[in-house]
């Protein structure tokens, strides 16, 4: 029952635990059976309010659990075979970013998952989980045969980033990314996506853009880690700017299903997926199975255009009447109070509606009150 | 448009540049006649070097310059017609780090005089019609938000509306930290925009400047149908300095500029600011647009 790896917040459940594998270990009379049964009552409940109120830090730190599975373990958990397929047939293989095809229940997929190493030998060959420009290139390619032979495609993300590397910029990272994501809204096949731990930022979107985007309870998806975040923002990365950054950047399955960047949460088992990996595996089975039949009801052909439009529509921001500008002087260097005075207000007068503007999908055109 | 004019004087009037609000820090350039060339260190004649489109007379360094410089250097005298000028950011997610992202923007837009990190329109390029989108390192160091996004999305639908050619001149230091998930998904809707004008068969321009890096490269700048690099630009998708941390060792001269991409076959041709022009049209004339 005890991790070798404790997280900071789970430093009073770590005791409990010791407490309960000290009775175990001298069990047998009656008596301590009662105490054994009261410490795991008293464990079981600390566990489950921990983690109900886990703050976006403590999130990412269990999102980066050593003992949280992984693309692997979750293939090996879920598919009833699993043929890799390697290479993306221009540079190599890279271990980062597995590919190949599967079975999941009774239908033919393919899976395309970041993997980060099991062991730390595999770790180094996979670089954290950081893939090369030959993983997405791989990924591609791959996502190109299942589209040719009419599979959904199961994307699994758990990435702190693309690996900022020599090697990898001389190969094109950015190109790769952006290749993937243009081929991916235009794929006539289904296309669902799971962040099962880290979502880091363009790593992570780039196989990622899908007809349904899923989390679990607590993956993290952001467009920059909070130490990257705390580092520029606020001039260094410690513990209380880590976690400052972590609450800013709304990072949560939660905040992110808020937003509308993901179209659902997948909830884990009591303590995280690293303490039921089978539980999880079935759980997110169900959600891959059940998202998939609703996706098989729609030609292929016609998918791309309503991927489009999920995305099309992310973002937010305000349509102000096209003002007669009287700008000229505010374009001039000199730093006088502009005619963005209007605009200067708009931004606070939506924070003052707060709930309008805080939803993310409204196209709000707003009356700018300030503006009229 | 009424406005439209009005914008042409303004973006002509205006003349602002880059080194005009950067202060402090050692790229900074010293107001006043004369300033030092970067690269080269020679104090040259400022008049001088603005007369030669921002580049050092000396060296050829090429200077950053504002989105409004761009379009004046860029597109035929009095042709740019600004659109989507109505889009302004929301704070979603009522951002505060330091400082409140909704006083970060008044302030960028009170010293700039500029609503947002990007300019798009309608212009015509040696007499070309065409769709122009230049992102403005000098607001929020050109990042891109939802404002962004937006607009770099609807000049793409545009350019697929009206059949014209789009040209992108990037240079950003990323996505927008400060809207987080919401930038990051900027890069997938401008992408997936680009298939479609891909699929209606539009031709695409990407014009990449000092400095393009992060989730600007790793979208819609690195997908042009022909992409177009100033010298020496910085273009990556990491910065230098995190690939230094994460590498351990010192990087190669030269590493992320132009020419670096050129020899390494991502970037199809290193454009002299002076000739950007022509070569944007020689390309738009053989893709028949």
């Amino acid at each position: 029952m005890a991790l070798p790896h404790v997280l900071e917040c789970e430093k009073p459940l770590h005791e409990l635990e010791r407490k309960i594998q000290a009775l175990e270990s001298l069990t047998s009379n009656d008596a301590d059976q009662s105490a054994l049964d009261a410490a795991r009552a008293e464990y079981a409940e600390a566990l489950a309010h921990l983690y109900a109120n886990l703050s976006p830090w403590d999130i990412v730190r269990v999102a980066r659990h050593p003992k949280r599975p992984q693309t692997r373990d979750y293939i090996r958990l879920i598919c009833k075979d699993f043929c890799e397929l390697h290479g993306d047939r221009r540079f190599g293989d890279d271990p980062a970013l597995i590919t190949g095809f599967a079975r999941i229940g009774s239908m033919r997929v393919m899976i395309v998952g970041h993997h980060k190493g099991a062991d730390t030998n595999d770790k180094i060959a996979c670089h954290f989980g950081c893939a090369h420009p030959e993983g997405y290139r791989k990924a591609l390619a791959k996502m190109r045969l299942a589209e040719k032979f009419g599979l959904p495609i199961v994307t699994l993300v758990d990435t702190p980033g693309a690996f900022p590397g020599l090697g990898a910029e001389q190969r094109g990272q950015a190109e790769a990314i952006a290749v993937n994501m243009l081929e991916m809204s235009r794929m006539k096949t289904p296309i669902v996506s799971i962040v099962i731990g880290e979502g880091g930022s363009g790593g992570a979107l780039g196989i990622a853009v899908a007809d349904r985007v899923a989390m679990l309870e607590y993956a993290y998806y952001s467009v920059i880690s909070p130490e990257g975040c705390a580092a520029i923002l606020w001039k260094e990365a410690n513990s209380e700017t880590n976690s400052a950054a972590a609450k800013a950047l709304k990072l949560t399955a939660k905040d992110n299903l808020e937003l509308g960047i993901v179209d659902d949460v997948i909830t884990e088992p009591v303590g995280g997926a690293h303490r039921d990996p089978a539980a999880m595996g079935r759980t997110l089975e169900q959600w891959i199975t059940d998202r998939l039949r609703e996706l098989n009801r729609f030609k292929p052909a016609n998918l791309p255009a309503r991927r489009y439009e999920r995305f099309r529509k992310l973002g937010s921001y305000l349509e102000v009447e096209p003002t007669p500008e009287p700008s000229e002087d505010a374009a001039a260097p000199s730093p006088a109070p502009p005619a963005p005075e209007t605009d200067a207000t708009t931004p606070r007068a939506a924070q003052g509606n707060g709930a309008a503007a805080r939803k993310p999908r409204t196209r709000s055109s707003e009356p700018a009150p300030a503006g009229n | 448009m009424a406005t439209s004019k009005e914008q042409v004087q303004t973006t002509q009037a205006a003349g602002r540049t880059w080194m005009d609000v950067k202060s402090g820090g050692s790229n900074a350039i010293p107001e006043g006649l004369w300033l030092r060339c970067p690269q080269c260190g020679q104090m040259i004649y400022r008049k001088q070097m603005e007369a030669n489109l921002h580049v050092c007379p000396e060296c050829e360094h090429h200077f950053r310059i504002s989105a409004s410089e761009r379009v004046r250097q860029l597109t035929d005298p009095e042709s740019f017609e600004p659109m989507f000028t109505e889009l302004r950011c929301a704070d979603p997610l009522s951002f505060v780090d330091r400082k409140p992202y909704a006083a970060r923007l008044v302030d960028e837009q009170r010293r700039t005089g500029e609503h947002e990190a990007i300019k798009a329109g309608r212009a015509f390029i040696k007499g070309r019609a065409a769709m122009l989108c230049c992102m403005d390192l000098t607001f929020m160091m050109g990042s891109m938000g939802s404002v962004v996004g937006e607009t770099i999305t609807r000049s793409i639908e545009a350019a697929i509306d009206q059949n014209l050619p789009l040209i992108i001149v990037s240079c950003s230091g990323g996505a927008r930290m400060q809207e987080s998930g919401l930038s990051l998904m900027q890069m997938a809707k401008t992408s997936a925009a680009l298939a479609r004008l891909d699929d209606a068969g539009g031709l695409f321009i990407s014009v990449l400047t000092d400095p393009t890096t992060g989730g600007v490269t790793a979208s819609f700048a690195m997908l042009g149908d022909v992409i177009l690099a100033e010298p020496k630009a910085l273009i990556g998708f990491a910065g230098p300095r995190v690939i230094k941390q994460t590498i351990r060792q010192d990087l190669p001269e030269g590493f992320q500029r132009s020419e670096f991409l050129q020899d390494a076959g991502l970037v199809d041709r290193v454009v002299h600011r002076r000739d950007m022009r022509s070569e944007v049209s020689r390309v738009i004339d053989y893709a028949g647009k």
